[in-house]
């Protein structure tokens, strides 16, 4: 078996893990992993721009808000959704998503580096704007609750059980979709262009086409990451599109490993059960997190997912003439 | 909608904007040494609030205050500096995290020292009163904010135009390479912009909190508002901060009266699309 089949194997036996034991644990643990795998498609769209194209978005919250608000605002004023047309609204909030990237792409896929970090900034809050002051389509500060979810016949997400399997199903779509993309020549070439972009353009490729396609493909699953939202949380409100969200999910790919998609997952993961089961146990909880982010910034530079690498180079380092000793055949 | 609207909308836009000077003027200088974007700047404008209301509280001299919470903050901005951020070596994103952890860390032991509540930092009564100009009445505290920030924008103008030091940092903005080249040591530069930055953000939280109020959150919500002024003005640039700050605090106030509902649209849409033509803001130096 190859190296990359084994990690794949891994992520398989994880995910089945979950799929065994979750349902059978408490209410309180079932909604924390549907929040978290909600989220977590969110988390890897941003791991599509930083990691593999080498883009760090501070305006990722953005798709999950209007993903999220379309959701709500059908749901509530049209009664759209909330049956088998639910699956239209899933394709319609990455519809949505993606018209939003595309629209916010021509003008942020021109700046590289901090200035793009700031132009999404700028675009996130834009969108944060709107859902904050347009009252009459967003509900304002106090945003919108949904009070349904769909109904498929006899089977009701209106049940945390069938809901979690439904969120699931969606994720684990979600995560092979995108690990089809990055591994194709498209997100091959995406690579080359976050490792040096010139050298991509001299070899003829249109770089800024390529990030342009990345930046819409990211936008998609940020809506769609924002219709599970709306529907796991039963509340949309300008909160989702706040700044610290963006940063959030920045932060859990870069926690996790940016460049992995799978070390996002387990970054969201981390923080969700993180601030929501410590913030149960002890008050200052939010110490925890912010000394996890800064150790990490510091001296994880990898993510958790670098880990392995590191512990390796690090034997080779200190184990070297040890083992030029003892197994000279080894390698 | 006579002329009074006017004039006291405009009244009012100027004086916010005195305020947004104060924090986006460290925000662009701290950009435009070090090139860090940082995400803290909004937590030394809420610790700065609060670390004032303390003084408050034991010393009851606003007076006090003002200085000794700028100065605290400023010595947390320096801490912040040397300490994490320098040797850090130059890496935005990972910058920018730091700053961000910190942002989350500050926020936390805010909550800790001063609970949740809100509190209005209250001025002195002679501040207090409002001066009636051909009818119309301008509370005088908005007035001392703008003079306030006029006096340290001359100050800052001055000290960057007509010393020495002002000179090294003004290099340092232009072509930071070339300045430690020649002779100038880039990294005691940035430790004074940092704190300084820290310094202006502080003073803004005391004065602005008499009439924004200091509670849990408005770290993040004073944090973009400062980044438009910067992106607006023009990063390392302390005109083009004066600038931005007038007009981001004339296009809120004019937003919130005349267009509710989009008020902040009309805010950070402008700022994206300077951004995207000009990344380097109106009045940025190349």
């Amino acid at each position: 078996m190859s190296s990359q089949a084994v990690k794949i194997a891994i992520v398989v036996a994880a995910l089945a893990a979950v799929l065994l034991v979750v349902p059978n644990t408490n209410s309180f643990v079932m909604l924390l992993t549907t929040r978290a795998l909600a989220f977590a498609i969110l988390v890897m769209s941003v791991d599509i721009l930083l990691g593999y194209t080498g883009l760090a978005s501070l305006g990722q919250a953005a798709y999950l808000a209007v993903g999220a608000y379309a959701t709500a605002i059908l749901a509530t004023k049209y009664h759209i959704g909330l049956g088998w047309d639910f699956w239209l609204v899933l394709l319609f909030g990455m519809l949505v998503g993606a018209a939003l990237a595309a629209l916010f792409g021509l003008f942020a896929i021109r700046a590289t580096g901090v200035y793009f970090l700031m132009i999404t900034l700028a675009l996130g809050q834009c969108v944060w704007g709107l859902a904050y002051r347009w009252n009459s389509l967003t509900g304002g500060d106090n945003g919108i609750n949904l009070r349904e979810r769909p109904k498929f016949g006899p089977i009701d997400l209106a049940n945390e059980n069938t809901f979690f399997f439904l969120v699931f199903a969606v994720f684990c779509v979600s995560l092979v979709m995108m690990y089809t993309l990055v591994r194709s020549p498209f997100g091959r070439s995406l690579a080359g262009i976050r490792e040096r972009e010139l050298r991509m353009k001299i070899l003829g490729y249109n770089t800024w086409l390529h990030k342009y396609i990345a930046f819409i493909i990211a936008g998609a699953f940020g809506g769609l990451s924002g219709v599970l939202w709306a529907h796991t949380a039963g509340i949309v409100s300008p909160v989702n599109v706040e700044l610290p969200t963006s940063v959030d999910a920045l932060l859990m790919a870069v926690l996790g490993g940016s460049g992995t998609l799978v070390g996002g997952v387990i970054g969201t993961f981390i923080v969700f059960f993180l601030r929501e089961y410590l913030s149960t146990v002890v008050p200052w909880w939010q110490y925890v997190l912010g000394v996890v982010y800064v150790a990490t910034i510091l001296y994880l530079p990898t993510g958790l997912m670098g880990i392995p690498e590191r512990l390796r180079q690090w034997r080779a380092k200190s184990g070297n003439p040890q083992s030029r000793k003892l197994a000279p055949a080894a390698s | 909608m006579n002329l009074n609207f006017w004039v006291i909308q405009a009244f009012n836009g100027i004086s916010y904007g005195a305020l947004l000077f104060l924090v986006g003027s460290g925000l662009s200088l701290i950009f435009g040494v070090m090139r860090i974007v940082n995400l803290s700047h909004g937590s030394y404008f809420l610790l700065g609030g609060y670390v004032a209301l303390s003084v408050i509280w034991t010393t009851d001299s606003w007076l006090l205050a003002i200085p000794v919470a700028a100065l605290a903050i400023a010595l947390v901005g320096l801490v912040m500096e040397r300490v994490f951020l320098r040797p850090l070596g130059f890496d935005p994103l990972r910058q920018v995290l730091l700053t961000v952890g910190f942002a989350f860390l500050f926020q936390q032991a805010a909550l800790d020292i001063w609970t949740g509540n809100n509190f209005d930092i209250n001025p002195p009564a002679a501040l207090s009163k409002s001066i009636a100009i051909g009818g119309i009445y301008f509370p005088l505290y908005r007035v001392f904010m703008i003079v306030t920030a006029a006096a340290i924008g001359l100050a800052l103008w001055l000290a960057m135009e007509k010393t020495r030091l002002g000179a090294q940092v003004r290099a340092t903005v232009d072509d930071a390479e070339m300045a430690r080249g020649v002779g100038i040591d880039t990294s005691r530069i940035s430790m004074m912009i940092f704190s300084l930055g820290a310094f202006l953000a502080a003073l803004g939280g005391v004065i602005g909190g008499a009439f924004l109020g200091i509670y849990p959150g408005l770290d993040f919500e004073m944090l973009p508002i400062a980044f438009a002024v910067v992106i607006i003005g023009g990063m390392g640039s302390l005109g083009g901060a004066a600038i931005g700050a007038l007009l981001v605090g004339l296009a809120d106030n004019f937003g919130k009266a005349l267009f509710p509902e989009i008020s902040y649209f009309t805010l950070y849409a402008p700022m994206a699309l300077i951004l995207a033509i000009k990344p380097t803001g109106l009045f940025g130096r190349e």
